[in-house]
């Protein structure tokens, strides 16, 4: 059906079709929307939910924790300090192979406090063991969060995934959106690990340091594994529903000179910057990096990278920029900016591509000549 | 309040409706030093902050000022540390019975039947009685209070902080686009919440109960709820179960705190 949604809406709506059993969840700005129509879709009786209005974050990922554990699909939602406070159940969610799925709301960190769009957020849970997707649009988090949920549950992952929109940027904005009714393309859950009061285990209880070594490394094999399943999730999808998706959204990249990177909506942004370069003979091109984990392979040879960086690592650098440096021989230009929220438009996009010193990093607004 | 607790006083506040309302930066409304700290941590910010005035023997008041949420859901695990080891500080927490910041969502102080975003179809759980749960911790001052009776609260302020360690006030505080009533009924709606003995003021010194004057013509004779009730959008259209349940709880804790009071129980 066609109808006109915020970023957070077509998540509440996504997670309406997927039918959790559970979700917990507690409110942060400017995620709480999803969290509110969670909760008018369950009083409405339109969705089936155990909805668990838990006293903070901790306790809603370890609610959906104790829910997932028992085979069941789970959901949840936050942003900022609020994924931040779940950062020991994170861990502890990758750790025990559940499927649980989350949206996180991008949002800066204080103090002082600030609402606004950051992805310093989730790069703190990039070593967790979750999968992390970044959207640019509506209809972008609406399909995410659906395939989400059947990557998550896939046997061969098993790991949580966490679903990435832009505070504010896409969160609250109103944009077409197509609320394709999924049908049976989330199959049903199955953990293999799940409790079981007719087959007893003990679960995560005091292990040595070499099946400790065994568990991460199986994490790890699960990661690798599932690029396999994101490549066939978003291949059905597309074949299902005419949408496509990839590890990357490419855009002008063929016969580019120069490639701007970027996460979530900047990566929109950098699509009109290219279109206006090549207007004036530069041949730009943009890919928007989508999944963060497990890092995409990308293909950059020979050409000049921008890379954009709505984050930062104190002492280290731009998150993105310093993954694509490790992962990749190019040479870099590394351009920070849009941190809480600070306003970056496509000719700021322009400029930083024409004015580009490569191997240096540079602070939008506050240091160098962009 | 501040002009209770005077100048040589900081305050703590978590994330709250207070972070907003105090100003923005580099601006501040306060005259005395703000330090806003992370959601779940006021008592234990205020713990270390206590220690360390103590530590260099200044008596500088430590106060937290916490909405509802920052106190009765994700900081009652600070707190509860906080008042056990008996640190010195006054917490003041200021309920709106919601979490007013982001846009009135249920918290553990609304009230059954309340309608909020996550509880559209009215709170189905009772307001958490962290009174009682402060209480078992036996600091050495608590007290209730309503922001509609301000010199009752002034008198509190100044009292909690004449006491050595852990005090707590819990101050109701109305709130217009939460509960869904004008802005200028705000005192009466106060009023109202205690006359009906929705709320009830008083004051604990060592254990001993005092009953504060304005709630003692409710243990003589309560208002009718409704009247309470009906301006408030909130509670539109709550189911006659709930309605009956508030009431009855409403004429235990009036009788259980009169009893309290006058030593029979
Ligand atoms: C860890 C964490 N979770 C969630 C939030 C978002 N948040 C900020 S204030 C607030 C509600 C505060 O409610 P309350 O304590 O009752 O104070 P009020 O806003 O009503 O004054 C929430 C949920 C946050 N800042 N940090
Ligand atoms: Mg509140």
């Amino acid at each position: 059906m066609l109808t006109v949604s915020t970023g957070n809406k077509a998540v509440a709506m996504a997670v309406r079709q997927a039918k959790p059993a559970v979700v917990a969840a507690y409110p942060i700005t400017p995620q709480t929307e999803i969290v509110e129509s969670i909760a008018d879709y369950v009083t409405a009786k339109e969705l089936s939910t155990r909805y668990i209005a838990v006293e903070s974050e901790h306790s809603a990922m370890a609610a959906c924790i104790g829910a997932s554990a028992t085979g069941v699909r789970t959901f949840t939602a936050t942003s900022s300090h609020g994924l931040l406070y779940m950062h020991e159940m994170t861990n502890f969610a990758a750790g025990a192979r559940l499927p649980i799925v989350m949206a996180n709301v991008n949002r800066s960190l204080g103090p002082g406090w600030n609402i606004w769009a950051e992805h310093t957020d989730a790069m703190q849970e990039r070593d967790t063991g979750w999968l992390q997707v970044y959207v640019a649009t509506v209809q972008e988090a609406y399909d995410a969060t659906l395939m989400a949920f059947r990557i998550a549950e896939h046997n061969d992952v098993l790991l949580p995934v966490m679903i990435n929109l832009d505070g504010f940027l896409l969160s609250h904005i109103m944009q077409p959106l197509d609320t394709t009714d999924p049908g049976d393309f989330i199959p049903p859950i199955h953990l293999p690990h799940a409790i079981d009061v007719s087959n007893p285990k003990g679960y995560g209880g005091l292990t040595g340091p070499e099946e400790h070594f065994k568990f991460k490394w199986d994490i790890e094999r699960s990661m690798r594994d599932s690029v396999k399943v994101i490549e066939e999730t978003q291949a059905e999808f597309s074949r299902r529903f005419g949408r496509k998706y990839g590890f990357t959204e490419d855009y002008w990249c063929e016969d580019a000179d120069v490639v701007i990177l970027s996460l979530g909506t900047f990566g929109k942004e950098s699509e009109v910057a290219v279109d206006n370069l090549r207007r004036e003979g530069i041949r730009a091109g943009s890919m928007r990096v989508r999944w963060f984990r497990p890092f995409p392979h990308l293909d950059l040879k020979g050409r000049d990278v921008v890379v954009l960086d709505r984050d930062y690592s104190f002492g280290f650098g731009g998150v993105l920029a310093k993954s694509i440096e490790a992962k990749n021989k190019v040479d870099i230009y590394s351009v920070i900016a849009g941190l809480g929220g600070q306003e970056v438009t496509y000719d700021d996009i322009a400029g930083f591509v024409k004015q580009r010193r490569m191997g240096e990093e540079s602070w939008f607004g506050v240091s160098g000549n962009v | 309040m501040l002009k209770a607790a005077g100048p040589d006083s900081v305050l703590v506040v978590p994330a709250c409706c207070t972070s907003v309302i105090q100003g923005i930066y580099p601006n501040t409304a306060m005259n005395i030093p703000v330090y806003n700290v992370a959601f779940a941590t006021a008592a234990a910010s205020a713990s270390g902050m206590s220690a360390a005035f103590r530590a260099m023997g200044k008596k500088t008041n430590v106060i937290c000022y916490a909405g509802d949420g920052g106190t009765l859901d994700i900081g009652i695990q600070a707190l509860s540390g906080a008042l056990e080891r008996g640190t010195d500080f006054l917490y003041i927490c200021y309920d709106n019975e919601a979490y007013g910041n982001t846009g009135m969502q249920r918290s553990g102080g609304t009230p059954l039947g309340a309608r909020t975003t996550t509880t559209p179809g009215g709170k189905t759980d009772l307001k958490k009685d962290i009174d009682a749960i402060v209480a078992a911790h036996e600091p050495p001052y608590q007290a209730t209070a309503c922001a509609a009776y301000p010199q009752d609260l002034y008198k509190k302020v100044q009292k909690a902080l004449s006491f050595r360690g852990p005090t707590f006030i819990h101050v109701l505080a109305p709130c217009p686009p939460g509960w869904r009533y004008p802005t200028e009924k705000s005192v009466e709606m106060g009023k109202l919440a205690v006359k009906s003995g929705m709320w009830i003021l008083y004051e604990r010194e060592y254990g001993k109960l005092t009953i504060s004057a304005p709630s003692k013509a409710a243990i003589r004779k309560p208002v009718p709820l409704e009247e309470y009730l009906a301006p408030q959008g909130r509670f539109k259209g709550i189911d006659a179960k709930s309605l009956d349940t508030l009431k009855q709880r409403i004429e235990k804790n009036l009788k259980r705190f009169a009893a309290e009071e006058a030593g029979v129980c």
